[in-house]
């Protein structure tokens, strides 16, 4: 199911501006790999452009190759929306489909692409995929009622729910559990660890704990200044980044000296 | 643990706190109370022309409402016969008034999906640009226009229900683009995110998200542009024509609406009647028809509120 990427000097633009420049690194699969970095230094950028979702914004557009088991991305031939389907998101904020009930929600990735699921398909998807996001005991009761009525940790399991019911090759997490408090983080981060037997997991975080705690490999990305592009400054395994990295400037940040 | 305070409240650190977080000024009190009053004083006047125009309506018309007012015509009623009813100007109204949405609201949605969800650059900027314009358009000159088209393409003295709703169109349409862009703007762009990176396509996002989520938004603004053109009366007049006979078909003949009507019997005025005022001649009945046609106008506007809103409660997002 997990798939490897390889990122071969990527650059990333809005417009003239270039926003990230240069990446070149390889996402493992079955594994969590973690963005870290200050804000404003392309993580999310990046991580958008693992699945094609940054060309939603007018005028972006990348320089460079992601690869998938070797398949471009970008390639000429290569569908955007089949790549989302393949390249799951969880996004910052929970955002569950406020129109559909928990049930729904779950289902959304079939039932948007209008695509026809007998009644027993669904209830197992529905009930696999929130056994996956360890949600399934909290609204098994009450999978007809609207998801926003969740707390916001459970809408954000919701979410990941959501988006593994797809069953994608990759998972990626911009930020999820910054807007949730430290209970749910922890629901989260157990859902990250049990998932990545199945899944290739990106993830990117603002707590460095967090990236120490779930992720196998960390990569450190950094800015020069305002208006300066963002650059991938190492990436290693995670012991390595937090105890010994070889940058100076990776040290400083996962010290606590600046960011 | 307990939590002991070392330094107990003094008197005099009591009242320093005290002023400080009593000392009103005294001025803004005055402001808050001024302006309380004033706020109120003018939603009161914009009440008081409101209520009495219902009052007024209501009062004068509601003696004309009986069950032959309501289902029939006025062919062959003449002077003050008191037996005509409004029936033919209730369908022309609904009738056309029906077909000017079926036009306007495909039109005006996808303008506004056009707008909002794929506009970029001149194109858009100039879209919306004539659509404020037109929204400044006298409804008289929208009528005009109609006839015109419809003469160039049929000859003179053609009058059909169709004319009036193309002209009805021309009124509707900015209105109806207008209040749907800034419906879809309130849908967050997190879910269209969210249904992107769930593998759905841009068309299926717009339709089963987008639209899904602000359908209760789509059709109050398609409302609020029923009720502004279902009153109109100069372009219909110039472009409907008037009859006294019940006319269901909008593509053939003349039609009556209720503004018409009303306008027409007003101006008609007081009839004569011979043998004074009798059950078969009531000289101001033409003036109880307009009032009664207008009531009715009203209460036609007032029901297509009232679905609106249960549309509304029953598509809107819900929390629990």
């Amino acid at each position: 199911m997990a798939q490897r990427i390889d990122v071969k000097d990527l650059n990333i633009y809005y417009g003239d501006f270039l926003a990230v420049q240069d990446i070149t690194m390889t996402i493992e699969p079955k594994s969590v790999t973690a963005l870290i970095g200050p804000s404003g230094c392309g993580k999310s950028t990046f991580l958008r452009t693992l699945n094609r979702m940054h060309e939603v914004i007018p005028n972006a557009r990348v320089e460079g190759t992601v690869e998938m088991e070797g398949v471009d991305l970008y390639g000429s031939d290569v569908d955007p929306v089949a790549v989302r389907r393949n390249v799951g998101m969880v996004f910052q904020r929970p955002n569950p489909f406020p129109t559909m009930s928990i049930r729904d929600n779950v289902l959304a990735g079939v039932k948007l692409n209008n695509k026809r699921i007998s009644k027993a398909d669904a209830d197992d998807m529905v009930e696999s995929s929130l056994h996956g996001a360890n949600l399934w005991n909290e609204v098994k009761d009450r999978l007809e009622k609207p998801g926003s009525g969740l707390s916001g940790g459970q809408q954000q399991r919701l979410c990941i729910a959501r988006a593994i019911a797809v069953k994608p090759q990759v998972l990626l997490m911009d930020e999820p559990c910054s807007a949730l408090d430290p209970i749910s983080t922890i629901a989260i981060e157990d859902l990250i660890g049990e998932l990545k037997s199945e899944y290739t997991i990106v993830i990117v975080t603002h707590n460095m704990q967090q990236a120490a705690r779930v992720s196998d490999r960390t990569a450190f990305f950094n800015i020069a200044g305002t208006g300066k592009p963002g650059k991938l400054i190492e990436m290693d395994e995670t012991s390595t980044i937090f105890s010994s990295p070889s940058e100076k400037s990776t040290e400083d940040y996962v010290s606590g000296r600046f960011g | 643990m307990s939590a002991t305070t070392a330094h107990p409240p003094t008197a005099e650190s009591t009242e320093r706190v005290r002023s400080m977080l009593t000392a009103a000024h005294p001025g803004r009190k005055r402001v808050d109370r001024t302006m309380t009053v004033l706020v109120w004083g003018a939603f009161a006047l914009a009440m008081v022309p409101l209520i009495s125009l219902l009052w007024t309506v209501t009062s004068n018309g509601i003696g004309r409402i009986s069950m032959d007012f309501l289902t029939l015509s006025m062919r062959n009623i003449f002077g003050g016969d008191p037996t005509g009813g409004i029936y033919h100007a209730i369908m022309g109204t609904l009738i056309i008034t029906g077909l000017a949405t079926l036009i306007s609201v495909p039109i005006g949605v996808l303008t506004a999906i056009y707008l909002v969800e794929y506009g970029r650059g001149a194109l858009a900027r100039s879209v919306t640009f004539f659509v404020d314009v037109m929204t400044g358009i006298p409804s008289i000159v929208a009528g005009l226009f109609a006839v015109a088209l419809f003469t160039l393409i049929l000859g003179p003295a053609a009058r059909f229900g169709l004319i009036g709703a193309v002209a009805l169109s021309v009124l509707m349409i900015p209105v109806v683009v207008r209040s749907c862009e800034e419906m879809l703007k309130l849908v967050p762009n997190e879910l269209r995110e969210a249904a992107y990176a769930l593998g759905v396509p841009k068309w299926l996002t717009i339709v089963k998200v987008v639209l899904r989520t602000s359908v209760a938004g789509l059709t109050t603004g398609v409302l609020l542009a029923i009720a502004r053109v279902i009153g109109e009366t100069a372009p219909l007049l110039v472009a409907v024509g008037v009859t006294d006979s019940i006319n269901t078909n909008p593509f053939e003949g003349r039609m009556m609406t209720l503004p018409v009507f009303a306008y027409r019997q007003y101006s008609q005025g007081l009839a004569t009647c011979p043998g004074g005022e009798s059950a078969t001649c009531i000289p101001d009945i033409a003036l109880q028809n307009a009032w009664g046609a207008a009531l009715v106008l009203i209460v036609l506007v007032l029901l297509l509120n009232i679905i609106g809103r249960l549309v509304n409660r029953w598509f809107s997002p819900k929390l629990r």
